[in-house]
């Protein structure tokens, strides 16, 4: 089957700034993908090359086998973006824009009713006639995401689509994507809320500065951080200095100031060690807490702390 | 997911039709502004011109000032406004940011262009009528050469609507596009004869007048009505036809590489 999506040997410069360095992807059809980095990763600009808004200082791109650049036509097509930023036509309301997008991909009235059910799915049949310019910020980030599904591409690109929105939303909004991944949609986004994409990507690429720096499946990557963590809270005494090796770095939030205390466990085992010590110390423990490693803490220790 | 594009490419007229329609719709939904409000300046010229130069002045033999003033304001109102409608519509969606919803649709560069075009040309026209309609309701204007005032009417419409798809490209801010305005557009308009005939002008004016496209749009449009002007018809169809297929032929050239458009 050909990939929903295939990069190959992507760069980008902007200026002196080498955004993007060598990026090679291949995102399967019907695959939930997290794109994750931290900001000024390279993102949007990936993102934006696969839609066409930047061309490529050298690689190669291609949407359902299509490439962006010589193919852009069926490319287009088959690519649904919701773009980072949030940006309306104040000119006309929820509908007419809706309307207005789907005709750009020569698509007419026979689509009305797939635009009634992404506005019914999205919750903005209230504010369909309500002209662009007086939705509240979460509204047009909906009307936003509706309209990068207007003409139902197989391939939606999502840059961020909760930032600044509400619990309902985002419930509403990952149902309806759930759906249509089950559909057979391919599904790519970005988010800087990693819980988003452990619950929800089956594939998770993460970026720095430009590259990728690790590809695999969300279980792999959870897998790589064997280590759990234990978290005490110890009132007022100090953690004894045997245990100060385990103590997980600042970064990742080691010590807090409420006086809690988080360690990093290589084996369970090591648990009856930390007592013993604690004990030796005459330290009271007030709670005591065995956390997973989650997607965050494979984050950062890929990533590190800027 | 089967993914069938050849079922899109029987609709691919209904792509650039929509972008069409929605160009039209951003003008009328305003049109207080984009058409009655150069109507009223154009009237506005035409009262008080007339008022001071009727008695004084007689271009033509037989062709009164106030009936020689207003060709030369319906054409300038509709330069103006098609040089408008392509600009402000593109220079907001850039500011704006919503310029994406096009970019990221599959509309070829041409099918853009003339989506814009075609709107230009429609705001001009509709423009340019009105001010005819209620200039009649003072004045007798005869009808010569019908043929020649539609065209010209098109082919100075379809020039600034292509002018302005290139300044819309080219300007970031809205005080760049205001510049083009008042230093290429409005002295090019107003030193093209739209309130006199350039004979009154010293022989050097003359000379530099005919460097001024929107000259030869004026003294030909107005040939229409009077079967009467500066220089031949002909001559003055040709130049704007050339100038208009010169712009276009920039303007497609620019929108397919990119400029500005897409980094
Ligand atoms: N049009 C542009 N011109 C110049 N530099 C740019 C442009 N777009 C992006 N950059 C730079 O490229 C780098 C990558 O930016 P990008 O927007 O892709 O990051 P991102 O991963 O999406 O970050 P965020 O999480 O903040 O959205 C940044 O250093 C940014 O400043
Ligand atoms: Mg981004």
């Amino acid at each position: 089957m050909t990939p929903a999506i295939k990069i190959e040997q992507l760069h980008k410069h902007f200026g002196d700034l080498h955004a993007l360095k060598g990026i090679d992807l291949t995102i399967e059809q019907g695959e939930f993908f997290a794109l994750l980095g931290p900001n000024g990763a390279g993102k949007s600009t990936l993102i934006n090359l696969l839609a066409g808004l930047l061309r490529p200082t050298q690689g190669k791109l291609a949407v359902m086998g299509f490439d962006v650049n010589r193919q852009y036509q069926q490319a287009r097509h088959a690519l649904g973006v919701v773009p980072q930023e949030l940006v309306f036509d104040p000119f006309f309301n929820v509908r007419e824009m809706l309307r207005f997008q789907a005709g750009y991909f020569g698509r007419g009235r026979e689509n009305d009713a797939w635009i009634d059910e992404v506005i019914e799915c999205l919750g903005l049949t209230d504010k369909a006639h309500t002209n662009m310019r007086r939705l509240s910020g979460g509204m047009k980030r909906r009307a936003l995401i509706a309209q990068a599904l207007a003409h139902k591409p197989p391939v939606l690109v999502l840059d961020e689509p909760t930032a600044g929105v509400d619990v309902e939303l985002r419930q509403l909004l990952w149902e309806f994507i759930k759906r249509l991944n089950r559909e057979g949609h391919t599904i790519i986004l970005t988010t800087h809320y990693l819980e988003e994409a452990e619950t929800l990507c089956s594939r998770i690429a993460m970026m720095k500065q430009g590259e990728i720096v690790a590809l695999d499946s969300t279980q792999n990557l959870l897998n790589r951080l064997p280590e759990k963590k234990l978290r005490l809270k110890l009132g007022a005494a100090t953690l004894p200095a045997s245990l100060k090796p385990l103590l997980l770095s600042q970064g990742r939030g080691g010590i807090q100031e409420s006086g809690e205390y988080t360690l990093a466990l290589a084996e369970v085992t090591q648990i009856e060690f930390i007592l013993a010590e604690l004990r030796n110390a005459q330290i009271k423990v007030e709670d005591i807490q065995l956390i997973e490693a989650d997607l965050e803490d494979v984050f950062v220790d890929l990533i590190g702390h800027a | 997911m089967s993914f069938n594009f050849r079922r899109f490419q029987l609709n691919s007229l209904r792509a650039p039709w929509t972008l069409f329609k929605k160009e039209l719709l951003r003008f009328w939904r305003v049109s207080f502004q984009t058409v009655a409000a150069p109507v009223m300046t154009a009237l506005l010229y035409l009262l008080i011109f007339s008022h001071v130069l009727e008695a004084h002045v007689q271009v033509y033999p037989g062709v009164g000032y106030t009936a020689f003033l207003i060709p030369g304001l319906m054409m300038m109102s509709l330069l103006q406004n098609a040089f408008a409608n392509s600009s402000s519509s593109l220079i907001q969606s850039k500011v704006m940011g919503n310029i994406v919803f096009l970019l990221l649709t599959p509309l070829s560069y041409l099918e853009l262009f003339l989506a814009f075009l075609a709107a230009s040309i429609i705001r001009g026209l509709v423009v340019g009528l009105s001010i005819y309609l209620v200039a009649m309701l003072f004045i007798d204007l005869p009808i010569t050469h019908p043929w020649l005032i539609l065209a010209f009417a098109v082919l100075g419409s379809g020039l600034l609507g292509a002018f302005g798809v290139i300044a819309g490209i080219w300007a970031e801010k809205f005080d760049q596009m205001a510049a083009f305005q008042n230093f290429i557009i409005m002295p090019l308009t107003f030193l093209s004869g739209v309130f006199y005939s350039i004979h009154s002008l010293p022989p050097f004016w003359q000379q530099v007048s005919h460097l001024n496209p929107f000259f030869y749009m004026i003294d030909g449009f107005r040939y229409g009505f009077f079967g009467k002007g500066d220089i031949a018809p002909e001559i003055s169809l040709s130049v704007v036809a050339i100038s208009f297929f010169t712009i276009s032929w920039l303007t497609l050239s620019l929108l397919k590489s990119g400029y500005k458009l897409r980094g």
